[in-house]
């Protein structure tokens, strides 16, 4: 019985990953583009070079951490859609603890100093929102979002004001980390985050499927109602959770600029903080399923950019793929509802 | 208006099979649906009967055999296709928008809508005034009670053409008057040339409404007789099968008249209760009980007559306005957690909605709420060991025979065995009180017996049980003393043996003239 619903539930997984794509060959057709052509140059461009391969991974590593960030409070049936404020924040957050602690700061210090700063700024991002949610006043979904726009005004406000660095006068951008703060690389721009990433992934599994708090966490996620006739801590865990899920995506945050960046500036993320959320709900928020998904989802992102070099497509065209996995997902749990 | 001749053969089923992966949910059904006739299709929980009836209204696509309508074979591709010939399904609930007035809703459900708003109003009250439904097109739906709900699917499907109305379970939601009022409207339907195919698995309103009995176990038609032959006992062994003969719908009798040892500390005591609905009208006033270990206090209240602040009130769900509620005799502040750590369990009016968890295993379902024992180290390491031995022993507890595995998940269980599971779980914790809601409500014969030795057994080793039932017969059989709620008032308290269920009865729907034992 068990097996059958798997089976049945990959079937229409498949299918409907096959319907998005089929879309987005039309739509390829009409622009006069070979569809199979694109999806070649696509692959070959990401998965057909260990340069590409390691690109791939680099876009990865950041959504890792964005996809949890959803996937968490999801559990508890709260829909984060603020993973880009929090991983903006979070990135505030550490390269203010970077640059009022020198340069000079050894890694001992920085690298942990840096990180916690993150989480911190992705938490407290998310902890407004949360505290909303908790008295029942304003529902997260919207409130996460709206947060997003004010995320990277504030960003600019300081990238742009109290820590713009003063001697690159024509670009706004805060002076280089030290080198106490930089994450370090495994080979080229693939860095210590992706082991990261992986032990959150796994972390996070064993949070949900092994200790007393996941129990509660699905068991509130699962009926509130009936949790909460049980003595289950609704509030605190949705607090909880859901700056757990902030802290998640400051440390993305905290990686672009540490390991990637060197340094803060406006605009620094492609959107991980959206991406992960299309990740998470097309792993359907389990942790395993978010390493495959990311994976496809970084695929994707990356071979965007070498759509509009060998194709003459605009860099974006991928978004529309991305937008089409999303109705996948809608439609997905639209047929599970029935 | 239908003009079928009294006893023309309107739908008829020949070896209807609907297979689901592994279950034969029907097997080789014959049916046969004749006008002017009230047909009982009767049968427990898995039965199969809610299977058959969605293949009838064409919900559902049969793996084999036929159906015919009027005599000619039929494919019933959807509901629509089920209504174009003629059959309708009564449904329970959730089918009407609440926000929405009366001849809204129908004017939504109709196929084609060439109905000006008079012409539909002046057909609503037609139909109302010809079946004595007593139904005001104009009210809003959200302040219907159930009853009247149920009328509005009523007069929906009758405004379609159907021929054929099927009711699913319609009398699982309705309070015994209302249930009584449903079966005078079936008799106008059948004095009409109407088929009313009905679906039950309750033995007394099948004798009392029906003309025709099928009953079907396992998928399969263990029978069809005209009601004039059937017996209780003989429907009972039908339903259950020859294993369960011995006459399983025997409510346990409690020993008659006992009287409970003076000064005994009552387990949970109400002292002049009041809260307030919602909308802050009184929900209950002055209310007092008192609940004394070993004993079974029932109350006796038409739904929406206090009853459901009960549960709420010492759960802290619902703020105590005046007065206060005392466990073993000390002052409580009301909350699910000191309710759990004061010894007191509750199962819910809706119990699979406000007690399980769907996408949690039955193993994980039973410790809910006492579930922190069973992490060792601050919580990160599961002691699976204890609980597998204590689920398995809730289990085992709750179910004689076949119980479900741990490892399924709850929303795979059937609802009678999802109940019984919910049922174990309250009463693993071995609670000084409990509070339970229709305890039987859903259940079919066997697991509503099981079901109340089960709370019987844990009262008679001392446990409190405040049993709230609409039941008369039920309440009667099991009960010590009866509190009688209306308007969320107490209408005094009574001994079974002093009183009537006709009293009783009449006090709940709040006559005065009763008389008082």
């Amino acid at each position: 019985m068990l097996a059958l619903r798997n089976r049945s539930a990959l079937a229409l997984d498949a299918g409907l990953l096959a319907g998005a794509l089929l879309l987005f060959s039309l739509l390829l057709l009409t622009s006069g583009k070979n569809p199979l052509d694109t999806y070649g140059s696509l692959l070959r461009s990401t998965l057909g070079s260990a340069y590409g391969l390691s690109e791939v991974v680099v876009k990865l590593i950041p959504l890792l951490f964005t996809a949890l960030a959803v996937a968490l409070p999801a559990r508890l049936g709260l829909v984060n859609v603020g993973g880009e404020g929090q991983l903006h924040l979070g990135a505030l957050f550490a390269a203010s603890a970077a640059l009022s602690l020198g340069p000079g700061t050894p890694g001992w210090l920085g690298l942990p100093a840096g990180a916690l700063a993150g989480m911190l700024g992705g938490a407290a991002w998310a902890f407004a929102p949360a505290l909303l949610r908790s008295l029942g006043w304003l529902n997260e979904t919207i409130s996460t979002l709206l947060l997003n726009y004010v995320a990277l005004r504030v960003v600019d406000f300081f990238v742009y004001g109290a820590l713009r660095d003063p001697g690159s006068a024509n670009v706004p951008q805060t002076k280089a980390f030290g080198p106490g703060f930089l994450w370090p690389a495994f080979t080229g721009r693939v860095h210590v985050g992706i082991a990261l990433g992986l032990l959150a992934l796994a972390l996070a599994a064993v949070l949900l499927f092994l200790t007393r708090w996941g129990y509660e966490i699905r068991a509130i996620g699962g009926n509130p109602v009936a949790a909460h006739r049980h003595g289950l801590p609704l509030a605190a865990t949705t607090i909880a959770v859901l700056c757990a899920g902030g802290a998640l995506a400051g440390l993305a945050g905290t990686g672009e600029i540490m390991a990637i960046q060197g340094r803060l500036r406006p605009h620094f993320s492609a959107d991980f903080g959206y991406l992960g959320f299309l990740i998470s709900w097309l792993a359907g928020h389990r942790p395993l399923r978010i390493l495959v998904m990311g994976f496809l989802v970084a695929v994707i992102a990356t071979g965007g950019d070498s759509l509009q070099l060998d194709q003459g497509l605009p860099s974006a065209t991928v978004n529309i793929l991305m937008a089409l996995l999303l109705f996948v997902v809608l439609a997905r749990e639209g047929k599970r509802g029935v | 208006m239908p003009s079928a001749s009294r006893g023309e053969l309107l739908l008829e089923t020949r070896g209807l099979t609907k297979v689901f992966g592994a279950l034969r949910a029907n097997d080789g059904v014959d049916l046969r649906i004749h006008a002017a006739e009230v047909h009982a299709v009767l049968g427990e929980n898995g039965a199969g009967k809610s299977t058959l009836m969605k293949m009838l209204y064409g919900y559902y696509h049969p793996t084999s055999g036929e159906i015919f309508v009027g005599g000619k074979p039929v494919r019933l591709g959807s509901p629509r296709h089920g209504r174009a010939h003629g059959i309708g399904m009564v449904f329970q609930n959730f089918t009407l928008i609440p926000a929405l007035e009366v001849w809204e809703n129908i004017a939504l459900f109709l196929d084609k809508r060439p109905l000006e708003r008079e012409g539909l109003l002046e057909r609503i009250r037609e139909v109302s005034r010809a079946y004595r439904l007593d139904l005001d097109p104009r009210a809003l739906v959200r302040e219907l009670p159930f009853g009247t709900r149920q009328k509005v699917e009523i007069v929906k499907v009758l405004l379609t053409g159907a021929r054929i109305l099927i009711f699913d379970e319609p009398t699982s939601v309705l309070a015994p008057h209302e249930a009584e009022a449903l079966f005078t409207i079936f008799d106008e339907l059948r004095g009409r040339g109407y088929a009313v195919v009905f679906i039950t698995h309750k033995l007394a309103e099948v004798l009392r409404c029906a003309d025709r009995i099928t009953v079907l176990r396992r998928g399969r038609v263990a029978k069809s007789l005209p009601a004039g032959e059937a017996t209780k006992e003989g429907l009972a062994s039908l339903l259950v099968g020859e294993a369960g003969a011995t006459d399983p719908e025997a409510i346990p009798r409690r020993r008659a008249g006992t009287s409970l040892p003076s000064g005994l500390r009552p387990v949970l005591r109400f002292d002049r209760v009041s809260c307030t609905t919602d909308d802050g009208r009184p929900g209950l006033t002055g209310l007092d009980l008192a609940v004394h270990p070993g004993e079974v206090l029932g109350v006796a209240a038409v739904s929406g007559n206090g009853q459901e602040y009960l549960g709420d009130l010492v759960l802290g769900l619902r703020p105590v306005t005046e007065g206060r509620i005392l466990l073993g005799g000390e002052p409580f502040d009301p909350s699910p957690v000191a309710a759990l750590a004061r010894g007191v369990a509750c199962i819910p009016e809706d119990p699979l909605g406000m007690g399980a968890i769907p996408g949690l295993s039955v193993r994980e379902n039973l410790i809910l709420g006492a579930h922190r024992p069973y992490w060792n180290a601050g919580g990160f390491v599961p002691d699976r060991g204890r609980l597998e031995a204590a689920a398995r022993t809730a289990l085992t507890t709750a179910f004689v025979q076949a119980p479900p595995s741990l490892e399924a998940l709850a929303e795979d269980l059937s609802g009678g065995n999802l109940h019984r599971v919910l049922i174990a779980r309250e009463l693993s914790r071995n609670p000084i009180a409990l509070i339970s809601y229709y305890l039987t409500r859903g259940l079919d014969l066997s697991n509503a017996r099981a079901a109340r030795e089960l709370v019987l057994a844990h009262a008679a080793r001392g446990m409190g049980l405040l049993f709230i039932s609409e039941d008369l017969d039920e309440l009667f059989t099991l009960c010590d003393r009866i509190l009688v709620l209306h308007a969320g008032r107490s209408r005094g308290i009574f001994r079974p043996v002093e009183t009537s269920p006709r009293d009783v009865g009449l006090l709940m729907t709040g006559a005065d003239h009763a008389r008082a034992a």
